[in-house]
């Protein structure tokens, strides 16, 4: 059975790598309790701070093709709770879930003062590590604090120099995705003497309009500001900012994985690019703390049927396959191949390749080449069809098979390959892309410019 | 008056609490949610099926992008009576049956469901109102004999086309069977009507009058420039048996016709019907309905045989009908001068299905007697077509107008025709296809020839 216990900046020890992120989840003691009651191995406190007061509204999302939330949009600050009373509750959570990691996201005004009082208070509470919130990208930045620090490198390493000067547990920097280069942030919370890297906080967004008002969500009286976007929407930015930073030889430390985590394949994900634990926020918010029960769940079962007995022996396995454009080998070749048997008969590969992608794939059974789709669809229009009259006109009844003139044919030979009809075909393993030409030696684009090709 | 000011739009309380709908309408979110699951098929399956062409996958993209109205005005474009098909339309053997889905085994999408969803809206909002009735304003004139689908189809196509436009119908209200003759839990009067308002709404005249009687067709050919024969079928066939005409006897579609439009039509006791098709159906379904102890259908082949859907069949079945294989009725039997049972004769089939249907053969001596309060025939509708295509010179094709399937001319070419006098009897949006079909064939006939270019 695998092991889910991790490890985390050598201190950090958690029985699964799965952390709730800073965020409403993890507000107070007695949602914590309940958390990890459900099955978290950790949390990052709610940051703290000077506490702030809210707007209502808060939260704006994005819902796609009848799913609510596939992007959320929160224009929320930190905690709004007195300092004191948070570190009670982290205190009392620690003395009665030891094995537990609780970590404590801060955020003060940038003074080397008020940064040693907070360190010096919060590990006095009892928490296992610190966070740095250097990526709120609303609200606290227009005082000087969250994105302000963190889209400028040597802020970040100046207030993690002063809070390295005091602490005495791993402290994380959690990054911005709002910049140009995550990596130069990255380097200088390293120089700053940071343990770990949190990645990514929320992406800066407008989610939308209401289009009787006018007024972008969310409303507050009439108006509304730009927030923090996160949920399953950005993962693949998540996936990409966290490969950039584990890739990078002058950051080397420790991640924590943040964006979009919703079940135990996006955790698998994180981790093969490096991520050591998982934070998650908005799926928490959406379905509450019950989902962590099918991640560590999935994850095992995964873990088991790839051999893995522990997270340390896959994290980072994707990360030599990522490589530069300029690497890529030019001679492989796949083509679409699409299965007659399991085909519905949608066409709706054979739409996308006319109007999407190479023009390559054909209606016409066998046969000469197929017409445009506008002919074929007018061609449809103009045919009289009736209702069939009962009984008599039963041999009509379709006998559950795609009409074979429905089931579109790729002319190999033009297919570039591109997968754009199989990302598209609503049957799961209808169209398979099959390598072609195997054994043609590989050539990259920079091998071919070297050879002067 | 218009028909909207008689009483009859008013649904009748009695059919409301009895005819509960067979297919109640979807609120937003489950139409949201449905609509959602369409795959949008390129070159539509679903579309290709159903006989007017509907855009299927585009009106319910728009449903499902909250463009409601847009979604209604795609439905409408090629079926006027949008409304009536999406709840009388036999859905498992068109659109539906040729969802895609069937094969990803997932249930195919609930597509009338959501054109009533859509045209629901669309009449809610009192949107008829701002429908683009005439797209070019041209000079034809048209007359449409009968006022069914078939008829309101081609008219209002023909207004949009410019054209102008008189139905004319020997019934008070029109509509056809949408308003006679359809089960009252599929569609209601009151909707028949309203789709015959809206089509009115379009600058359609109506006129309540018999052509060849009270109007001279000879009248119609000098007025109009061409003219839509959509007359439907005519009464249903007798059973030729004696006692047909004892008090407790009543046809099909009379019958249905009664129970929709009078409240104080009741049914009691035993029930037989006789006949094996979608109408025998409907009639026995509303017998249990509005009060029958038993309801017994006859049909003189057997279920194979049975020309009518099997959805149909099987929801009768749940209805509480009973039903009775291979015997035909030779009597109705009386007493005290009114129907108190039916004698049938046991048949055997004779002959394979290859092609037609079997032989019916009486076996010899074979009677039997069930003891019965009313008599239901229905044994499919008569043609009424002799006279008026007999002068104007118009071909038959056995009992129903031959005609060019895609334009609806019939062989006088002042005359197109479309609907049940055409195909025999199918199915409302059969109707309506072929009634646009043939407007559209009238506007292109009735187009100035371009002057011979020279040169
Ligand atoms: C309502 C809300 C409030 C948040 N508050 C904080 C916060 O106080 N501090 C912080 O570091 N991140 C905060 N975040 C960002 C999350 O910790 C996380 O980085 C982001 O939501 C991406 O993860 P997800 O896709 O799983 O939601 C907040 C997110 C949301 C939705
Ligand atoms: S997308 Fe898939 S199911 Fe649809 S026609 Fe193409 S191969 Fe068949
Ligand atoms: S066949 Fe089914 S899935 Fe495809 S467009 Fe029609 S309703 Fe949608």
């Amino acid at each position: 059975m695998a092991d889910l216990n991790t490890v985390f900046a050598g201190a950090i020890r958690t029985p699964n790598p799965f952390w709730l992120a800073s965020g409403p989840p993890t507000n107070s003691g007695e949602q914590v309790m309940r958390a990890f009651d459900a099955g978290w191995g950790g949390a990052v406190w709610k940051t703290i701070g000077e506490p702030i007061v809210n707007t209502s509204s808060r939260y704006s999302s994005v819902d796609w093709n009848g799913q609510r939330m596939m992007g959320l949009n929160n224009i929320e600050l930190i905690s709004d709770r007195p300092i004191e009373v948070n570190l009670r509750e982290i205190a009392e959570v620690k003395k009665r879930y030891p094995r537990h990691a609780v970590i404590a996201s801060l955020m003060v005004e940038s003074t080397r003062e008020a940064w040693h009082d907070i360190v010096k208070r919060t590990e006095d509470a009892g928490a296992d590590g610190l966070e740095l919130n250097f990526g709120c990208p609303h609200g606290m930045s227009e005082r000087g604090m969250g994105a302000a620090v963190g889209q400028v490198p040597e802020y970040s390493c100046m207030i993690t120099e002063w809070v390295k000067e005091v602490a005495r547990t791993p402290v994380l920097v959690k990054l911005t995705p709002n910049v140009t280069d995550i990596r130069a942030v990255a380097r200088a919370a390293r120089r700053g003497g940071a343990d770990g890297l949190s990645a990514i906080n929320t992406i800066n967004s407008i989610t939308g309009i209401d289009l009787d008002t006018f007024t972008p969500r969310p409303n507050v009286g009439g108006s509304s500001a730009h927030g923090g976007y996160c949920g399953p929407a950005v993962k693949p930015i998540a996936l990409h900012l966290v490969q950039q930073i584990a890739s990078d030889p002058e950051v080397g430390l420790p991640i924590s994985g943040i964006g979009g985590i919703a079940g135990w394949r996006e955790a698998a994900e994180f981790i093969l690019l490096g991520a050591t634990t998982l934070q998650v926020c908005t799926a928490a918010m959406h379905y509450g703390y019950r989902i962590v029960e099918d991640m560590a769940d999935g994850l095992s079962h995964w873990m088991d049927g790839k051999g893995f007995r522990s997270i340390a022996d896959f994290r980072g396995l994707s990360l030599t396959r990522i490589t530069e454009w300029k690497h890529l080998n030019l001679n492989y070749q796949i083509v679409a191949r699409i299965n007659r048997e399991t085909c519905i008969g949608c066409d709706l590969c054979y739409v996308a390749c006319w109007d999407g992608a190479h023009q390559c794939i054909h209606l016409d059974g066998e046969g000469a080449k197929g017409a445009l789709p506008a002919a074929m669809e007018a061609a449809s229009r103009a045919r009289i069809s009736t209702t069939p009259i009962a009984t008599l006109d039963a041999s009509r009844a379709l006998d559950g098979r795609t009409p074979p003139e429905r089931i579109p044919r790729v002319d190999e030979a033009e297919c570039v390959g591109c997968n754009l009809c199989w990302l598209v075909c609503p049957v799961e393993g209808c169209i398979t892309m099959a390598e072609v030409g195997a054994g043609r030696p590989s050539q990259s684009w920079d091998e071919r410019t070297a050879a002067g090709g | 008056m218009s028909p909207a000011d008689k009483g009859h739009i008013q649904p009748l309380a009695r059919n409301l609490r009895q005819f509960p709908e067979l297919h109640p309408p979807l609120d937003s979110n489950a139409a949201l949610a449905e609509a959602n699951r369409c795959l949008f098929c390129f070159d539509a399956p679903c579309t290709a099926a159903c006989p007017t062409h509907i855009d299927v996958p585009r009106f319910i993209k728009k449903i499902s992008t909250g463009n409601l109205r847009g979604s209604a005005l795609t439905i409408l474009d090629a079926n006027i009576l949008g409304l009536s098909c999406s709840r009388v339309c036999p859905v498992a053997v068109l659109c539906e049956g040729a969802c895609v889905l069937h094969r990803y085994n997932q249930k195919p999408i609930e597509i009338g469901r959501l054109q009533r969803f859509a045209m629901d809206r669309f009449y809610e909002d009192g949107a008829p109102a701002g429908f683009a009735a005439v797209v070019s304003p041209r000079t034809g004139r048209v007359a449409c004999i009968g006022g069914g689908p078939a008829s309101l189809a081609c008219a209002a196509e023909l207004r949009r086309q410019g054209h102008r436009v008189t139905i004319f119908d020997n019934r008070p209200l029109p509509g056809g069977l949408n308003t006679y003759g359809v089960a009252e839990y599929k569609l209601r009067p009151a909707d028949s009507l309203r789709e015959v308002e809206f089509v009115r709404s379009l600058g359609v005249e109506f006129q309540h009058a018999e052509v060849g009687t009270l109007v001279p067709i000879e009248q119609l050919e000098n007025e109009y420039d061409l003219i839509f024969i959509g007359i439907g079928l005519g009464a249903m066939w007798k059973l030729g048996i004696p006692g047909e005409d004892l008090p407790g006897v009543i046809d099909a579609l009379r019958f249905i016709e009664r129970y929709k439009t009078a409240e104080d039509f009741t049914v009691n006791g035993r029930v037989v019907v006789i006949g094996g098709g979608n109408t025998a159906i409907d009639a026995a379904n509303a017998a249990r309905r509005l009060g029958a102890r038993e309801v017994h259908l006859v049909y003189r082949r057997t279920e194979r045989q049975m020309p009518a859907f099997s959805f149909e069949y099987h929801h009768s079945k749940v209805e509480g009908v009973r039903f009775h294989w291979l015997a035909q009725p030779v009597e109705i039997v009386a007493a005290d001068g009114r129907v108190a049972g039916v004698k049938f004769i046991e048949t055997r089939l004779a002959g394979s299905d290859s092609g037609g249907r079997p032989e019916v053969i009486p076996v010899a001596g074979s009677y039997f007697e069930l003891p019965c309060d009313l008599v239901i025939p229905a044994l499919g509708q008569s043609r009424f077509l002799g006279s008026l295509c007999e002068s104007r010179g118009i071909r038959l094709n056995g009992r129903s107008i031959a005609v060019d399937r895609p334009t609806g001319e019939t062989s006088n070419p002042r005359y197109y025709a479309g609907g049940d006098c055409v195909n025999g009897g199918r199915e409302v949006v059969d109707a309506v296809a072929d009634g646009r079909r043939a407007a559209l064939a009238m506007t292109l006939r009735m187009e100035p020839k371009p002057e011979a270019v020279h040169g």
